[in-house]
């Protein structure tokens, strides 16, 4: 059971930049309004974020991947959750057993 | 508000929190797999599960984990996945009246998206008090941790991640809520502008810079499409 120190300092800095993402969302309110434009282009940074980090896998790793992908998010139109993740992991897997 | 209400309001969060804490567990599992698999050792992803507690940016780390870690990678990776977290507390600290200003903070540290939409729904119906949150908080963290532990632990035997496809838990994850985002065409330009910098990004610079380069490009679509619109609105 060791903890390596780059590890540590990594888990460190990563609780540190998310502990800031709760609390300034409290401090900010205390200070301005978010209504308006304001708060449209804050709502458009996660599915901006979300998308970045999916983009390479969907568009840039195989075809297993982008088929996928594109289940997964047909799926989504309809069922919970869980249930879309578990059909994209099993097209994926399914796809690349198959080679692709 | 006496112990009899307080015990009241800890179980009503408890039962509300209740079905997303069966959804978590397995997703729990599979960090704790996909992070054997990097090299972490159980204790390491417990702590890393205890400390961070947030999902999202635990599997992104996973995603771009090197030997020795960078921190100025994970961080600020953690910082660009978790910058909704702003919103989401600053929406949810306007519905904390109850909460006095250290338990306000306090409470504030285990905002996690499954809890924040719970406490939300909550506020509409009643007022928000600091026990139910507490019932929200204390079952999912530990549901949270503990199957992180159980994966990392039973890593080997849940057998090769890819193999399994559950190294494409967290993208699907991912996906599903990119679609739950989306609000009409502008979302559209929104998800066309980030993947296309994200992809082009990740082709020519290595590292997670792609992940800024699609939040930004992807901010500046919005802030283009919502001044188009507003000129068109203008008489």
């Amino acid at each position: 059971m060791t903890v390596d120190l780059a590890t540590l300092a990594a888990i460190l800095a990563m609780a540190a930049a998310t502990v800031l993402t709760r609390l300034s969302g409290l401090v900010l309110i205390r200070h301005v309004s978010l209504e308006g434009s304001r708060r449209k282009a804050i709502e458009s940074i996660p599915p901006a974020v979300l998308m970045a980090v999916v983009a390479p896998t969907a568009f840039a790793t195989g075809i297993a991947e982008t088929v996928a992908c594109a289940v997964t998010a047909f799926a989504a139109l309809r069922l919970p959750m869980l249930v879309s993740v578990a059909f994209g992991v099993a097209c994926v897997a399914i796809l690349r057993v198959l080679g692709l | 508000m006496n112990d009899n209400t307080k015990q009241q309001d800890f179980l009503g969060g408890m039962r509300a929190i209740s079905p997303l804490i069966a959804a978590v567990i397995p997703i729990g599992l599979v960090f704790g797999a996909v992070a054997a698999t990097k090299g972490l050792s159980p204790a390491e992803t417990a702590l890393m599960s205890a400390l961070v507690f947030a999902g999202g940016s635990q599997f992104v780390a996973m995603d771009i984990w090197t030997h020795p870690a960078s921190w100025t990678g994970v961080g600020f990776a953690a910082l660009l996945v978790n910058i909704r977290h702003v919103l989401m507390s600053a929406s949810l600290g306007t519905r904390m009246g109850g909460f006095n200003q250290p338990v306000r903070y306090l409470s504030m540290l285990f905002l996690a998206d499954e809890i924040w939409a719970m406490a939300e729904f909550r506020a509409k119906v009643a007022k928000l008090t600091p026990a139910w949150f507490a019932g929200l908080v204390v079952p999912f963290y530990l549901a949270w941790v503990f199957s992180g532990l159980a994966g990392a632990a039973l890593g080997a035997f849940l057998g090769d991640p890819v193999v399994l496809g559950l190294d494409f838990a967290f993208p699907a994850v991912f996906i599903v809520l990119v679609m739950g985002f989306w609000k009409g065409p502008e979302t559209g330009a929104v998800l066309l502008a980030s993947g296309a910098a994200a992809v082009a990004t990740q082709h020519f610079v290595p590292g997670v810079w792609y992940i800024a380069a699609g939040a930004v490009a992807g901010l500046a679509a919005a802030m283009l499409t919502g001044k188009a619109r507003g000129v068109e609105v203008t008489p």
